[in-house]
């Protein structure tokens, strides 16, 4: 089931927090919602879930349209808050049953949906044990199958892993995985780069209100100015005519000089490297050192909105 | 069963299992309302208890006459006081401290002059009433006691059988001297005083010091009969104060309710339960349903003890008792929504909640009963809505009072309690997380 974001709007007085944010998130696929602080991305989620009313635009669910706060289509969705949105002070179990309950399970069906998602989150063993003594990575878990007990067809997840130990992490991601693999639709917020490029299948970029990208992460790395990047050292460093001529060479971007350092920014690092060795080689040049950096969702973030995705 | 009913059911159960689960919660609502009613109601209530304290007095006798010994005698055997005998100047030094209440001063040759001023012939003695300004309300009570036993004893003294016969002739010695009397009056008196005189003089011989303790003397020409007007056999002096204690506590629990609306915004539990496909009005229903719950668990609870330990009775109507329970809970939970609503930061509107119902409870006669407020204050809290509900459970309770007598306090605390839903209502932040 897709979930369709269709020219959002949001204003909060005289601030624009969402300005046509339009994308749609396939069914078995993870989409990656990414956008520095205050890009409209938190407002977007919640226009999403359901929390708060557009002032135009659509959110529809399997064609659906999202409307108004006690609409049926809202059990597709299952939303993970960024905050452990727990009740601290009742047991694992009660609160699996409570958020089941909020979506009409009952009954012998509850009990088995609790009982799966305890087994699901490891926590068969501390069902009975308050939140409250939990870690950090126990309680995103249990935040996780609260969201779960339903069977959403859609999930949002808002920054889920934050504050999770590595192994709680794998976990997380492997629940992901799976349910990716059963044909959920998945739509991720993170200030992880990795956890967005091991996961996600599209990125979507907001700032501004604006979607400024949407995109696969390959194709996304491939249109940005900011590319794969070949560092060479020589001594006695290559002069201006050297550095001219491997400016010239063919799918090269541009070449930057700095104390016997040369920078080589290309698109297709394969093919470049060899022939800047080779014509610097042929000018009686040996290289010291060689190294290669691919570019990554990191420089298309930069690239797109002037900011690191980490800049809090 | 539907999805919402369902949901419904697990929103309310969530609130109320929070709260029975928390202990603190548990003893601010229930013990402390019970312990502090408790010392309350012991303080303010039925003065027949056995045990209860009497007004230190201490009285000084500098004259020693029969007169002033009697009136000692006379004033230790009230029995709300506790008088003790002892100089001046240690007298005046109880009081300064606040060991007693109030110190009598009988002065010298107060008896002779007391009898001779019956008449207004001759000048009147001085008494002194020490008492101590903090406890200003003992003074009265002493001095009403004390010319209560100085009326006796003086004219029983001047006009008894064996009454003294040298203060009736210098009483007589007195109203003739009087210039101030009109001829025809002192005439009078002077008849009056010569036939006492004689008759005196036909009675035996009276034992030295004048006349007998006990007999004869103006007394007080009536005797009071004591009926507490309650429906009870007897009035509970701690019925008051658990439904003041109630109050109070229960409108705390509903600041909680509000406060953790908020908190739940704050840790995101809001957020998930707004995802969930409900009504607003579901949501805030489940609330206000569980916050009532709640109430009227406390109010059973302290009640139930009250009962039990207490000797409290529903005296008046067992219907209108419940009733004004039941509105009493709403009101507190559309307080507890109206503080979600117009509340921002946890710790603020947990401060500022806690200062206004603290106003209500005390202008409400929780603490003390509206009735000894100051006039205007007793028409200016009628505005307050916890004045109706302690008024409406004191109703039910220790006055007796019909149903009828709970309709008015139950239709104040509902139409309150509308109110304020609707004013939440309306200012309830929805796009808030």
């Amino acid at each position: 089931m897709s979930l369709v974001a269709e020219d959002l709007h949001k204003r909060y007085g005289a601030i624009t927090a969402v300005a046509g944010v339009s994308f749609e998130a396939a069914p078995g696929a993870i989409l990656g919602l990414l956008g520095p602080n205050g890009a409209g991305k938190s407002t977007t989620i919640s226009m999403l879930a359901g929390l708060v009313r557009p002032d135009r635009g659509t959110v529809r669910i399997g064609g659906a349209a999202m409307s108004g706060d006690a609409d049926p289509v809202k059990r597709e969705l299952g939303l993970v808050p960024q905050e452990v949105a727990l009740i601290e002070d009742l047991p694992a179990r009660v609160n699996l049953e409570i958020f089941g309950a909020l979506y009409g399970l009952s009954g012998r069906v509850l009990r088995e949906r609790c009982d799966a998602a305890l087994e699901l989150t490891s926590l068969a063993e501390r069902a009975l044990d308050l939140p409250r003594e939990f870690s950090g990575g126990m309680k995103r878990r249990l935040n996780i199958a609260c969201a779960l007990l339903h069977r959403p067809a859609v999930l949002l997840l808002d920054e889920p892993t934050v504050g999770v130990d590595p192994q709680s992490r794998n976990a997380i991601f492997e629940t992901l995985e799976n349910l990716r693999a059963a044909g959920h639709t998945l739509v991720y917020t993170t200030h992880y780069m990795e956890e967005v490029e091991r996961l996600c299948d599209r990125v979507v970029i907001i700032d501004h209100g604006r979607v400024l990208a949407s995109d696969t992460i390959a194709r996304l790395i491939a249109a940005t100015p900011a590319a794969s990047r070949l560092t060479l050292e020589y001594d006695p460093p290559p002069d201006a005519a050297a550095c001219a001529a491997v400016a010239a060479l063919a799918g090269v971007r541009a070449v930057a000089l700095d104390a016997g350092t040369l920078t080589v920014t290309t698109a297709d690092i394969g093919a470049a490297a060899p022939r800047v060795l080779e014509l610097l080689a042929a000018r009686g040049l040996s290289c010291r050192r060689l190294a290669s950096e691919n570019a990554n969702l990191e420089d298309v973030f930069l690239a797109l909105t002037g900011r690191s995705l980490r800049d809090r | 069963m539907s999805s919402s009913w369902i949901a419904f059911r697990a929103l309310v159960r969530k609130d109320v299992l929070s709260f029975v689960r928390d202990r603190r919660a548990l003893v601010v609502s229930v013990l402390t309302p019970i312990l502090i009613a408790a010392f309350f109601g012991y303080l303010f209530g039925d003065h027949d208890e056995p045990g209860r304290a009497k007004m230190a007095v201490a009285v000084v006798d500098l004259d020693g006459s029969s007169l002033s010994r009697q009136v000692v005698a006379g004033l230790a055997g009230e029995a709300a006081l506790a008088t003790e005998a002892m100089d001046a100047a240690r007298a005046r030094d109880l009081v300064r401290r606040g060991k007693v209440r109030v110190a009598v001063v009988l002065p010298a040759g107060f008896g002779a002059a007391a009898t001779r001023a019956l008449f207004g012939g001759a000048a009147k003695p001085a008494v002194e009433l020490l008492y101590d300004p903090s406890q200003s309300f003992a003074r009265p009570v002493v001095e009403g006691l004390l010319t209560l036993h100085v009326m006796q004893t003086a004219t029983r003294e001047l006009f008894s059988a064996n009454g003294s016969t040298a203060a009736v002739e210098a009483t007589l010695a007195d109203v003739r001297a009087n210039a101030a009397l009109a001829p025809e009056r002192r005439a009078d008196l002077t008849r009056l005083l010569e036939a006492v005189r004689d008759f005196q003089a036909r009675q035996p011989a009276a034992p030295a010091g004048g006349a007998a303790p006990g007999g004869g003397g103006l007394t007080v020409p009536f005797a009071v009969s004591d009926v507490a007007v309650s429906a009870g056999p007897r009035y509970n002096g701690y019925a008051h104060s658990f439904a003041g204690m109630s109050v109070q506590f229960i409108l705390f629990m509903g600041i909680d309710a509000g406060v953790g609306i908020l908190l739940q915004r704050q840790q995101g539990v809001w957020r998930r339960l707004r995802a969930a496909p409900l009504s607003r009005g579901v949501l805030l229903a489940a609330r206000c349903t569980a916050t009532t719950l709640i109430a009227l668990g406390i109010l059973a609870a302290v009640y139930l003890v009250a009962m039990l330990v207490f000797g409290v009775r529903i005296e008046g109507s067992v219907a209108g008792f419940a009733a004004v329970c039941v509105a009493f809970a709403l009101f507190t939970s559309a307080t507890g929504l109206l503080i979600a609503a117009l509340g921002r930061s946890v710790q603020a509107t947990r401060g500022l909640s806690t200062l206004v119902v603290l106003l209500l409870v005390m202008l409400g006669g929780a603490w003390v009963p509206s009735f000894v407020f100051p006039e205007w204050l007793q028409q200016a809290t009628v505005f307050v809505p916890t004045r109706w509900a302690v008024d409406g459970l004191d109703a039910m309770t220790w006055r007796g009072l019909p149903l009828a007598a709970a309709v008015a306090p139950v239709a104040v605390l509902i139409g309150t309690a509308l109110a304020f839903a609707a004013l939440a209502l309306w200012r309830f932040d929805w796009d808030a997380d």
